[in-house]
């Protein structure tokens, strides 16, 4: 059957007409297309050229070698130790579960540690290293090196730690680094990104924490293609960081040590400084604690040991702890009083044993009285009702301004975490504090370092420290960054009258050698060396009128913690004076029997730069001091390692 | 039907047949194709042997079959076509059942020597088949309610059974050619008119309804339609492939990258980057210039096989001629669009260029059946 050629010719002009529609809908189509890749690719090109290279590129920080700190003769207090890590690679290893199954083979592994590992090494991707097991010893680091064959995916890996040779004899001065939390983060206002690194660690408390900054240095990067998983593929570029600066602290290591031992077995602190220029020598806390466990990540049994040991080995007392002062704080009434002009050195009060006033007794620590007393006397013996009258001649304002002279209630400034302020109460402190007003009952017990007055020993030393010099001595912890010499601050007069200061250390002179003076027992005896303090037992809380009437209770009767603060402060030698030293030790009882022996023992030391020969001593005291000798001789830092590792 | 019926004045014979092949398309085939090769090759990192070379043998082998096909009669094609059609509805019922799953869909039939996607088959079998019908119908009857039902019924059969596979690209190539023949096949205007706007009110009505009471789909279901055209709002999830597509396309420029440094595919951040996101990679590599090089040969080879279709007489040949070239512009004017972020993803190769052997192959017979069209013609 043959189409008629009209219906084909029909047929052809319909199909021709359909087709131009169409042809012209495809061409439409295909400009769009072609207007949409001239958009994309030439408008936007440099907006998605921009968003291909984030996508490529990975800046990575190079974490930067944490500064050491070494003290004044360049011994190392912190640095940084090689650990070994234990390392998966799972594209490596094949079979995880018999690679694994090996290791255990050939290194001895805790419970868990291989299921812990296998669940992390499955939920990474295949390239990412993974930590079986860290903080590795040597011993296991050769048996895998050398196992390496049998053993495909496994390495082991070198890192950075902290590390305290002198574990706990300088945790609280040096403190410790420890993981970046986020409250580290949030105190920051723009975090160096440096701090987001895993493992990377932050220093939490003293100088570690203080010289953060320096000592953290600045991180390097390196710029490496990843490709959509994130596996590296190539290193682009690398800017390398710098490392932290290295610190020197004023600290001598030997004292700090010494000091340490000497409290062990007390919960006491005790400041040795450098009478000229402020040098802190030894900051000693006792108990202490290994910092070494919280660079490690700390065990929940560890911390809690230590959170709910009642010495508080934590708590820095030396620079946190505050105290009443005692009758350490009687040289500042008396200087006060001699400044204004109330009292003359020679003029004598009779001490009764007590003083009345307005309708308060208030009693002397001997009960029967000490008799007339002048200046020099009154402190030797430490009598306290002088105190009380000179104080109320001279008023408590003046006693205060004259605390805050010699450094108390004035915050030091040193690189240590929680620095305590302390107290030096007046008229105008109580009624904006308390809003109550100033009692002369208060001037009395402010007198004696009781009351409201509160103190660090840092600042008993401070103190101290410029009764001895008559200079506005101000304490020095880090001596160098980065070489640099740190400045040193103060040291100007204080402008106090000469002829009271010198009067002043007579007595603490006194205090120390004449045979009535409170710290007789406890002074050198070696020419050239002696020294002059004055002791202080300070109250942790009232005595009541009712034990009182039953008598006096000795410290051995009383639970610790009633117990009298034991303090004492002084400086030596006397005729040129080097050190200031104080010392407190929380409820010790008398500052003559516990305190003051600590500091004569702490003194001999700095002064001889060792240990001294036994004739520095008075020559009873001797047997018992070699022992002594001997036993310290033998102390090694918690966590410390022992000098032929160091 | 024979040869006579043919108003034919003068058909080559013999070897004499290639001489008047469109040779014009096959240069621009192998120029595409060869955009392709390069690709494959860059994209496997310069290992050739990985997609460059099957895809290069496949080519190569599609190229003598689509000769073969040109060489045989066009009037014996039209013969087939019912029976091509049958065959491919058969093959999409059979995968139904013992097809094999390939990333959630039943799209593979595996016949022992070949693995064959009889949704690609259909492509060309259904375009064949309704040109054959039209040819066969009287140009009257065009229209009639009735023979407009009948080829619609052809096209919904194949068209629900790959959806149900799930394709939505290829269900959607199917719907959309078969449409466009029965376009240039001549029925009338108020048909499409009719069917596009019910389309467009249904669709309307479906997003209209939502939060509404008498909604009409469940919440999910919305969610999953809002992911669907709007991948962007999911930037890691659906949106992550087309966001990562369009910063590898954008980020070519004008001149591109270079060959073999397109970081976007070299590192992995596109999908699919050996087939149905290649342009993403093309467009990288050599920028602005070599995508609209591409698009360029693709409307060229559309300009040519129109230009062949105007110059038929015979109604079958030049349906068959159009229908390839509506199939050729929808696999690449969809993948370029979808790339592009213009329409949502949906997995359609790019014609020519993508790796895959069923596709290549079908797309060069499929230019076999407009050769044989050509050579065939009356004159």
């Amino acid at each position: 059957m043959r189409r008629p050629p009209k219906e084909s010719n029909d047929s052809a002009r319909r199909i021709t007409r359909r087709s131009l529609v169409l042809g012209a809908g495809q061409l439409g189509v295909i400009g769009v297309l072609g207007w949409r890749m001239h958009e994309m690719q030439v408008e936007q090109a440099e907006e998605f050229r921009f968003l291909a290279e984030e996508n490529r590129i990975s800046l990575r920080l190079i974490p930067p070698e944490r500064g050491m700190i070494f003290d004044m003769n360049g011994v190392r207090l912190a640095v940084n130790e090689q650990v070994y890590r234990i390392v998966m690679l799972r594209e490596d290893a094949g079979n995880v579960d018999e690679a694994l199954a090996r290791l255990r083979h050939v290194v001895t592994l805790e419970d868990g540690v291989i299921e812990r590992a296998r669940e992390e090494v499955m939920r990474r991707p295949a390239f990412v290293p993974v930590t079986i097991v860290d903080r590795v010893n040597w011993e296991d680091i050769a048996r895998v090196s050398a196992n390496a064959p049998a053993l495909p995916g496994i390495f082991a890996e070198v890192g950075l730690s902290r590390m305290y040779p002198l574990g706990a004899d300088t945790a609280h001065v040096v403190g410790y680094v420890g993981p970046v939390s986020d409250s580290d983060l949030a105190r920051l206002e723009t975090p160096d990104p440096v701090l987001r690194l895993p493992r990377f660690q932050i220093g939490k408390t003293g100088v570690e924490n203080r010289l953060e900054d320096q000592l953290r240095g600045s991180a390097g990067t390196t710029r490496l293609e990843v490709n959509a998983v994130g596996r590296v593929m190539r290193e682009l570029g690398r800017v390398e960081g710098t490392r932290g600066a290295n610190v020197q602290l004023t600290i001598d290591s030997r004292l700090q040590s010494y000091v340490e031992a000497r409290m062990e077995g007390e919960s006491a602190a005790a400041i040795v400084m450098d009478c000229d220029t402020g040098n802190l020598l030894a900051v000693g806390n006792a108990p202490s604690f290994d910092p070494n466990l919280f660079v490690r990540g700390i065990s929940v049994a560890d911390w809690r040991a230590l959170n709910e040991n009642r010495y508080r080995p934590l708590a820095a007392k030396a620079v946190q702890g505050t105290y009443p002062p005692g009758s350490t704080f009687k040289m500042v009434t008396a200087l006060a009083a001699f400044e204004a002009g109330v009292v003359t050195p020679e003029e004598t009060v009779r001490c009764p044993g007590h003083m009345d006033v307005s309708g308060h007794r208030f009693h002397c620590w001997r009960r029967g009285g000490h008799g007339n007393m002048n200046f020099h006397e009154s402190l030797k013996q430490s009598c306290d009702v002088y105190y009380y009258e000179i104080a109320q001649r001279v008023g408590i304002d003046a006693i205060a301004a004259m605390a805050r002279k010699l450094g108390i209630g004035v915050r030091p400034d040193i690189e240590m975490s929680a620095l305590a302020q302390g107290l030096a109460p007046d008229r105008a402190w109580k009624q904006s504090v308390r809003g109550e007003s100033w009692r002369i009952g208060d001037t009395v017990n402010a007198s004696i370092g009781q009351g409201y007055v509160l103190s660090s020993p840092l600042q008993l030393a401070i103190m101290t420290a410029r009764l001895a010099t008559g200079r506005n001595i101000m304490p020095r912890l880090v001596h160098k960054i980065d070489g640099v010499e740190q400045p040193y601050k103060g040291g100007e007069s204080l402008g106090l009258n000469e002829n009271d200061l010198r009067r002043v250390r007579a007595s603490m002179y006194g205090v120390c050698n004449h045979e009535r003076g409170t710290a007789f027992g406890s002074r050198i005896v070696a020419e050239g060396m002696r020294m002059a303090g004055k002791t202080g037992t300070s109250q942790v809380r009232r005595i009541t009128a009712e034990e009182r009437a039953r008598g006096v209770l000795s410290t051995e009767d009383l639970p610790w913690e009633r117990r009298n603060h034991a303090l004492w402060v002084n400086y030596a030698p006397d005729e040129a004076p080097k050190f200031a030293v104080a010392v407190v030790v929380e409820h010790g009882g008398g500052g003559s029997s516990v305190a003051a022996p600590i500091g004569r023992d702490i003194t001999l030391q700095a002064l001889y730069d060792g240990p001294p020969p036994l004739e520095a001593y008075p020559a009873n005291v001797r047997a018992r001091i070699a022992e002594q000798q001997e036993r310290i001789r033998n102390h090694v830092p918690v966590g410390g390692v022992t000098s032929e590792r160091a | 039907m024979s040869y006579l019926e043919y108003n034919v004045k003068y058909v080559p014979a013999g070897i004499r047949k290639l001489l008047y092949v469109d040779w014009a398309v096959v240069l621009l085939i192998i120029a595409a194709a060869s955009m392709g090769f390069l690709m494959l090759y860059s994209i496997s990192g310069g290992r050739a042997h990985v997609w460059m070379e099957p895809q290069l043998k496949r080519f190569g082998l599609g190229l003598v079959a689509m000769l073969v096909v040109a060489m045989v009669p066009i009037w014996f094609w039209r013969n087939m076509a019912a029976l091509a059609y049958c065959v491919s509805l058969v093959l999409l019922i059979a995968v139904e059942f013992v097809g094999q799953t390939n990333m959630g869909a039943q799209r593979w039939l595996n016949l022992g020597f070949i693995e064959l996607q009889p949704s690609e088959l259909m492509k060309v079998a259904l375009v064949m088949f309704l040109a054959a019908y039209y040819d066969w119908l009287p140009l009257g009857k065009t229209s009639h309610p009735f023979w407009v039902l009948l080829p619609v019924v052809f096209i919904l059969t194949p068209t629900a059974l790959v959806l149900g596979q799930p394709d939505l690209g290829t269900a959607a190539l199917i719907l959309a050619a078969g449409g466009a023949m029965m376009f240039v096949a001549g029925v009338h205007w108020a048909y499409f008119a009719t069917v596009i706007g019910a389309a467009a009110g249904g669709i309307y009505a479906v997003l209209a309804s939502r939060g509404t009471e008498w909604q009409i789909l469940l919440d999910y279901q919305y969610r999953r339609i809002d992911t669907f055209l709007d991948p962007a709002a999911d930037p890691l999830g659906a949106g992550y492939n087309i966001a990562q597509a369009k910063i590898a396309l954008g980020s070519g420029g004008w001149t591109g990258r270079g060959f073999m440094q397109g970081t976007q595919s070299r590192l992995n951040f596109i999908p699919e980057k050996h087939t149905d996101f290649i342009f993403t990679t093309l467009a990288e590599e050599f920028g602005f210039l070599g995508s609209f090089a591409l698009l360029a040969l693709y409307g060229l080879i559309m300009f040519f096989c129109i230009a062949s279709a105007l110059t038929q007489k015979d109604r079958f040949a030049a349906l068959v001629t159009l229908g390839v070239a509506i199939n050729f512009f929808l696999y690449f004017a969809i993948n370029m669009a979808m790339v592009m972020g213009l329409v949502p993803v949906v997995g359609v190769p790019l014609p020519l260029v993508s790796y895959g052997g069923t596709a290549m192959m079908v797309l060069l017979l499929s230019f076999g059946l407009m050769q044989s069209a050509h050579v065939h013609r009356p004159r």
